[in-house]
């Protein structure tokens, strides 16, 4: 295998150049071709997990619908970013988010791209989208572990260790600015309130994870629902 | 014992062993499956030895505690050879009976089975209807056999089928066999097995891995269960014939951490196998090496999905990885891994040692030889079944099953468990096919047939097994973990009666995207129950939404 070699793919009708062993996603970037993404980070290992970025492809033949932060560039394959079939995957995997989180800006934006209705679907308790930005950030980045995945299924969320928190989160906090609902500051606070109280006086200001911007969700009344 | 070092060396065991059986003696066979263990089938042994003893009987009746018969229904079940006279419901106070009139070639009367309407009697195996109608070629030998002792595997003539593929065949003479079998895995997809071992074998790695996939999970599924306790060796043998057609040095067994019979049999299977060189180095001779690991989930269905599967025995959480590249390629530890399921790889030995045209006799053009069948629901006789490919479902309901409970009506047949599908009654004449049943709906899975009677709710149907995945999804991924929640809210709702406009619009597009944008195969077929219900039971569903609601 010669992974330096050069793939020529077809996406939304244009001819791109890709190395062998990228993604669709990052071909697609590379090439100014915007593909919408909630779990990645390209600091991070490709998840799979939020399936926005899924792309109809063609190949051999055959029509899929797959993830484009996981699938390997081919020749001659031909990808498609947008489509009825691929539109409506997005919608409904909005909508079912913003059963979770529907004031977090990054599902706003998408919900206005794709059409979603916040309503839609009966509203979930936690406002953890279960991205894992948070999770695999402080695993593969930071390598300390203090937050993890629990639980699975429906019930899956994430939550921090207090006997690692305790010691790690408060000098870095990047975590916070990754996650896209707030959740991850929110247990934060949560887990140091329950295991911790009162060790830290003041918060730290401009603790920044790279390449995203901090957000603070506005603390509106939530519009009411049908 | 020494390990055995030659073909020679087993045929010479083989048949002192079968010197030592007088065929004629009687034995008698308790079943101790799940169900009849739940029945408490080990109190039914206990009084049988307790007689021997009593009695000093040992050398002239034989009391052998075995694994699953299959007519789970009537257990205890008691087997006696020779005859195979079947006794059911058996109860330690009929042991002394048993014992009195097998002494003197009688049969006891009372324990036999009864028709029911008619009231003849069946005495023997080949006339009691749930059997009579079935080709049992893999779970026959259950009552045969005590899952513990080797012997009575090679008494029955277990590890021939290895010897001719060690001896008399190359790999890929064993490969072609597989192949030209047309055998197509039994776990749930069908997909023929042979291309599946060329693809691992043509694998550029060396390392390469076989796995047993016993992680029986679907629900209303518990053949794999049945085979795997009841005749362990059978399953051990057709993977070691697997490794050596696929060039695999280290495989793996896969299996349940909460079934205790299971897990017995199969760590004393592996020592047995190993004692007697079977396993290990240098396997009878042949220079061929290949040893087996045992290895157990944590508990969730979603371990039994072949990438998270391999991901638990690495020891990693047992999360699914998507398959763009397939695990025969680059499976546990990036190596090419072949994983098979029970039922699959015990129809390795008796393709190798009949052959592949001898396999293709039996069963569809498509489908070939026979598919182990759990038969549970509104059945009258509930059990672990095995017929030829292509029997119609009308056999297997009707002349194996009994029909339907207390007097009732047909109104569905259900297959595949949580991710398959139901068909209305009047399908009852389809085949038992891979794709034909795929074609109706109701894939055939790993086997379980649920059947259900005219008071069936198909909307609580389809809430009840959604709620059964909801709690066994590993939540990775955002349309399983959040879109069957959302089916499942919307299906309460409507067993509730609080149905509202827009519902059934709702759980279309849920699951739609549910099925095409999941990350596994679990929540990919997820909403095919509940689609096989808007496909044949639509005016149920819309029976629960208030009228006049059309759209949203």
């Amino acid at each position: 295998m010669n992974d330096t070699s050069v793939v020529i793919l077809q996406i939304d009708g244009r001819e791109v150049k890709a190395s062998a062993g990228t993604t669709v996603l990052q071909a697609a970037q590379k090439a100014g071709i915007h593909i919408p993404t909630l779990c990645h980070h390209e600091k991070l290992e490709a998840f799979g997990g939020c399936r926005l970025c899924m792309v109809e492809v063609q190949a051999r033949g055959r029509t899929s619908y797959v993830v484009s932060c996981l699938y390997p560039v081919e020749n001659d394959i031909v990808v498609r970013t947008r489509s009825e079939k691929v539109d409506k995957i997005r919608r409904v995997l909005v909508e079912e988010l913003m059963a979770h989180a529907p004031d977090a800006p990054e599902l706003v934006k998408l919900a206005e791209e794709f059409g979603a209705d916040r309503d839609r679907f009966e509203r979930e308790a936690s406002f953890c989208v279960v991205c894992g930005l948070c999770v695999r950030y402080c695993n593969e980045v930071k390598q300390k572990n203090a937050v993890g995945f629990i639980a699975n299924g429906a019930l899956r969320e994430i939550s921090f260790v207090p006997e690692l928190a305790k010691n790690e989160c408060w000098q870095c906090q990047e975590c916070f600015a990754l996650c896209p609902t707030s959740y991850a500051q929110a247990a934060y606070l949560l887990t140091e309130a329950l295991a911790f109280p009162g060790q830290r006086k003041a918060p730290i200001h401009g603790a920044q994870a790279p390449e995203r911007v901090r957000r603070v969700i506005p603390i509106n009344p939530v519009a009411a629902a049908a | 014992m020494a390990r055995l070092q030659s073909a020679v060396e087993l045929d010479e065991l083989r048949a002192k062993i079968l010197a030592s059986r007088d065929p004629a003696r009687p034995c008698i066979a308790v079943c101790a499956g799940a169900a009849c263990d739940g029945m408490d089938s080990a109190a039914v042994a206990a009084a049988f030895l307790a007689a021997v003893d009593e009695h000093r009987l040992a050398g002239k009746l034989e009391v052998r505690t075995t694994g699953c018969h299959g007519y789970c229904e009537k257990g205890p079940n008691v087997v006696v050879t020779p005859g195979d006279i079947c006794y059911f419901e058996v109860q330690p106070a009929d042991v002394p009976d048993i014992v009195a009139a097998t002494l003197k070639g009688e049969v006891v009367e009372r324990l036999v089975y009864q028709d029911p309407v008619t009231g003849a009697k069946a005495v023997h195996m080949d006339e009691v209807p749930f059997y009579k109608h079935q080709t049992r070629l893999l779970i026959g030998d259950n009552p045969k056999i005590d899952p513990m002792r080797i012997d009575d595997y090679l008494a029955v003539g277990g590890y021939a089928a290895l010897v001719k593929a060690l001896t008399e065949m190359s790999p890929e003479q064993v490969l072609g066999e597989v192949k030209k079998a047309n055998l197509r895995g039994r776990g749930g997809g069908g997909f023929p097995a042979g291309s599946k071992w060329e693809t691992t074998r043509n694998a550029p790695d060396k390392t390469k891995y076989v796995i047993v996939n016993g992680h029986e999970g679907e629900s209303a599924a518990f053949m794999d269960r049945a085979m795997l306790t009841g005749n362990p060796h059978k399953v051990l043998e057709g993977l070691i014939i697997g490794a050596y057609a696929i060039g695999a040095q280290r495989g793996f067994m896969y299996t349940r951490h909460d079934m205790p019979l299971l897990t017995k049999h199969v760590r004393a299977a592996l020592a047995q196998a190993e004692e007697y060189g079977f396993l290990g180095e240098d396997i009878l001779g042949s220079g061929f090496d290949f040893e087996v690991e045992l290895h157990f989930d944590v508990g969730i269905f979603v371990s039994g999905e072949s990438s998270a599967l391999m991901r638990s025995i690495e020891g990693n959480a047992p999360e699914p990885r998507p398959k763009y590249i397939r695990t025969s390629v680059s499976g546990i530890w990036d190596k090419p891994s072949n994983l098979n399921n029970v039922e699959t790889w015990a129809n390795v030995p008796q393709i190798i040692s009949r052959g592949a045209e001898w396999f293709t006799r039996m069963g569809s053009e498509g489908s070939k030889g026979t598919k182990l069948i759990s038969l549970s629901g509104h059945v009258v006789n509930s059990g672990v079944v095995e017929v030829p490919m292509g029997t119609p479902l009308r056999t297997l309901v009707f002349d194996i099953g009994g029909g339907v409970r207390d007097g009732k009506a047909l109104k569905a047949i259900h297959f595949g468990g949580a991710m398959g599908g139901s068909i209305p009654a009047q399908l009852i004449d389809a085949r038992l096919d891979f794709d034909e049943m795929s074609k109706l709906g109701a894939p055939i899975g790993a086997g379980g047939l649920l059947l259900m009677d005219e008071d069936t709710d198909m909307i609580e149907v389809a809430r009840y097994l959604l709620d059964f995945l909801v709690n066994e999804s590993c939540g990775k991924c955002v349309p399983c973990r959040e879109g069957m929640p959302q089916m499942r809210h919307i299906l309460t709702n409507l067993t509730e009666g609080k149905g509202k406009p827009g519902d059934l619009e709702r759980l279309e597009d849920l699951a739609e995207v549910t099925g095409l944008s999941s990350l596994c195969a679990l929540g990919k077929t997820s909403a095919d129950p509940l689609k096989s219900m808007f496909r044949y039971f639509k005016p149920e569903l819309e029976s629960r939404i208030p009228a006049g609601s059309e759209g949203k």
